[in-house]
């Protein structure tokens, strides 16, 4: 009988407490299993890359020795001259294609929402529908060169995706295909959020118009910009499905990529430590993209 | 209450997290059953596998199926090396060529010297392919089937149209393809992957340099074959073969290649004895709708592909009993019959009766016994017959680079051959 007094005397304090718990208690299975499987397999990755590692993972250190070996890997170096060709071109297109598409609809056209889902739409699309898509467009017996020559222009070539040396362009026409107008509608809301007056005082002092978004809307833009590099960014160094889908690293390897690349030597050709040391290189890449992002946008919270 | 349970909730989530990746592995085979890792997932290679699952319940032992599809058996090797490390792989996997040794070396194997010393399998088997079944001498795996991969296939109406006769030596091949163009029609149908190229690359190697040069090359990596003039001599035959093939190849599917043969697009196509499957669907007969004779300058020779199934080492008595039947009746007439004519291949033992088999069939049966009396009988490089992945992997590399690059000069292909072959394991 004495106990129930006490019971009731401590039950605030318990449920207080659960209040305090609840939080952690509901994060606590995510975040064990974000710490397990994210850090705790990059941890991993990482000890494996210094290992022999063949088609089990073993525990035979070797040092860099993996790393010295894709360094002296010409298939390495083709697949990141690739990525940083890719990645360049893909960045820097979408953003102008972006960029220059967003400031045409916003010119008060009609009928904008529908242009807008048209040049958006392509991006709802999984990247292994447009790699399978832009395939057939490009193969020369099937797609844009089998169509122009029936049109009696019989010389006409396209054949990129058939030569070497050209077949990495083609995945930028695909990737930049899907990936503009998400940029152009980064850049449309943009331009939605100036204010109009700012814009209003510059035609009055009589400015032009290529002049007015050169000069005072770009200027305004520069956190898209950055925001779209970083997605964009993103995109390059983890294309993987587009590869595959359109181009599956062909001719021989001419457009072999770092992840296709990792996952071939990791999971096909059994040398683990060899694909564990590519995917760290990789990580890195990643890592020397994010790191400057991650140190502005926490410098900028603090200014703010 | 509420004090005293949270510890243990926590743990047990975290436990739960743990676990939930060896949980999703932990099976639930009986003692007497066998589980078996495949991926003969195909409409004709699933009829087959049954039959091996009637054979084996019919001598009371469960058959759990682990299909895992995917053609090269790429997504098998994966599930099977997770299934490996998780400490419970399944009683028998479809693992082939050489690297059923390395699954040798890491000690997974069980043996099944028992079953091959009752069942005669050292007088059954040729001595090549016996080999490749063993590890360290002991018997882990047992072969379902004979591929050859150093076919050429043809579409007699185009040959006719064109006239030219089915092609023995690679000038003829040449000679034939230059008449076919003429003809109007693409001399050879070809998809631009890796392994095509590696295939129709191995077959010319044979063709064009001879069978004791691919196993120095191929098969014993000796770097001099590997970078002497064979080599480039080879290699530059190969490349001329390019001309013979289309510009819309790249990444297209063998299948899609043979369909070109098929509808009479193509005359001819360097491929397995697996493309015998897409002829057989489209309704054709061979030796008469479709043509099939060895690579040319390769009549002497049989490069082999075999699909076996290693067992696992397991503790059980029950299981390993029911392992060895299942070893046993992989080899008998029976499942040998019904799978080979099924899959395109020949049975793996040369004693069969092959009248219910086709010509083409029968043809690489007599080829196969008579290469395996001559030494004519080598491993296919391309189909991992003859080399470990890694090293394969490489070859594979240089030989699609060299093919697709109009720039690259054989001598340095060669050389980048000998490097491959050197560096590509530690």
């Amino acid at each position: 009988m004495s106990e129930t007094p006490t019971r009731t005397a401590l039950r605030p304090t318990a449920s207080g407490r659960l209040q305090a718990w609840l939080p952690r208690l509901v994060l606590a299975p995510s975040v064990a299993v974000s710490l397990f499987f994210v850090y705790g397999f990059m941890l991993w990755t990482f000890v494996l890359s210094l290992t022999s590692s063949r088609m089990l993972p073993s525990y035979d250190f070797v040092g860099f020795g993996q790393y010295a070996r894709l360094m002296a890997n010409e298939r390495w170096w083709v697949a990141s001259t690739n990525l940083m060709i890719f990645g360049t071109l893909f960045i820097v297109i979408c953003l102008v294609l972006g960029a220059l598409l967003a400031m045409l609809l916003d010119q008060k056209i009609r009928q904008e929402g529908a242009l807008r889902t048209v040049y958006l739409y392509p991006m709802a699309l999984s990247f292994i529908v447009t790699g399978v898509v832009w395939k057939w467009l490009l193969n020369p017996q099937l797609g844009i060169q089998a169509m122009v020559r029936s049109w009696g222009f019989e010389s006409f070539e396209f054949d990129w995706i058939v030569d070497p040396d050209m077949a990495i362009y083609t995945l930028v026409i695909a990737a930049v295909w899907q990936a503009s107008g998400f940029v152009m509608a980064l850049f449309l809301a943009g331009l939605r959020g100036i204010d109009d007056s700012i814009i209003k005082a510059a035609q009055l002092d009589g400015a032009s118009l290529p002049r007015i978004y050169w000069r005072v809307v770009m200027p305004c833009l520069r956190p898209v910009v950055f925001s779209a590099v970083m997605i964009l960014a993103h995109i390059a160094i983890k294309s993987f499905d587009l590869v595959v889908a359109l181009t599956g690293g062909g001719p021989g390897y001419a457009t072999d990529l770092p992840a296709t690349f990792m996952y071939t030597h990791a999971f096909n050709r059994a040398q683990i430590g060899l694909g564990s040391a590519s995917a760290m290189l990789m990580l890195g890449g990643v890592l020397a993209i994010l790191i400057p992002y991650l140190y502005s946008e926490l410098r900028s919270r603090k200014h703010g | 209450m509420l004090m005293k349970q949270l510890p243990t909730f926590k743990k047990s989530a975290l436990a739960l997290a743990l676990a939930a990746g060896t949980a999703m592995a932990a099976g639930t085979s009986q003692a007497s059953d066998v589980e078996v890792l495949h991926w003969w997932t195909s409409g004709g290679e699933a009829r087959a596998a049954n039959v091996l699952k009637e054979l084996l319940e019919a001598e009371g032992y469960g058959w759990q199926d682990f299909a895992v599809a995917g053609g090269g058996g790429e997504t098998a090797m994966t599930v099977l090396k997770s299934r490996a490390m998780s400490g419970n792989p399944p009683s028998a996997a479809q693992i082939k060529g050489p690297e059923i040794q390395e699954w040798g070396e890491l000690g997974l194997l069980g043996d099944l010297n028992e079953v091959a010393d009752a069942e005669g399998w050292n007088d059954l088997l040729p001595e090549i392919v016996a080999d490749i079944m063993r590890y360290d001498g002991q018997y882990v795996a047992v072969p379902a089937n004979v591929h050859r991969v150093n076919w050429l296939w043809a579409n007699p109406d185009v040959l006719e149209a064109a006239g030219v006769d089915m092609p023995t030596t690679l000038d003829e091949l040449f000679a034939a393809g230059e008449a076919i163009r003429e003809a109007g029609f693409v001399p050879l149908a070809h998809g631009g992957q890796s392994w095509q190229d590696a295939t129709v690359f191995e077959s010319v190697v044979l063709g064009s340099q001879g069978t004791e040069f691919y196993q120095q090359a191929l098969v014993e990596l000796d770097p001099e074959a590997l970078g002497g003039e064979q080599m480039v001599a080879a290699l530059e035959d190969f490349k001329r073969l390019r001309e013979l093939m289309d510009e819309g190849m790249p990444g297209r599917d063998w299948n899609i290649a043979t369909a070109m043969v098929i509808e009479g697009v193509a005359g001819f196509q360097l491929m397995g004895d697996w493309a015998k499957g897409e002829f057989t669907a489209a309704g054709l007969t061979a030796g008469e709708d479709y043509l099939c004779a060895a690579a040319p300058g390769t009549e002497d020779a049989f490069t082999f592909n075999i699909d076996s199934l290693a067992m696992f080492r397991v503790t059980d008595d029950a299981e390993r009993e029911a392992q060895h039947t299942l070893a046993r009746l992989v080899l008998e007439p029976t499942f040998q019959e019904a799978f080979n004519l099924a899959k395109g291949s020949i049975p793996a033992r040369p004693d069969l009766d092959m009248s219910e088999f086709d010509s083409c069939a029968q043809q690489s049966m007599a080829d196969f016994q008579r290469t395996a009396e001559e030494d004519g009988l080598v491993p296919s490089m391309a189909h991992g017959m003859a080399v470990r992945a890694d090293v394969q992997g490489a070859i594979f590399d240089v030989v699609t680079n060299y093919f697709n690059d109009a720039d690259m000069p054989a001598e340095e292909a060669a050389q980048r051959l000998v490097s491959a072959a050197e560096t590509a394991s530690f």
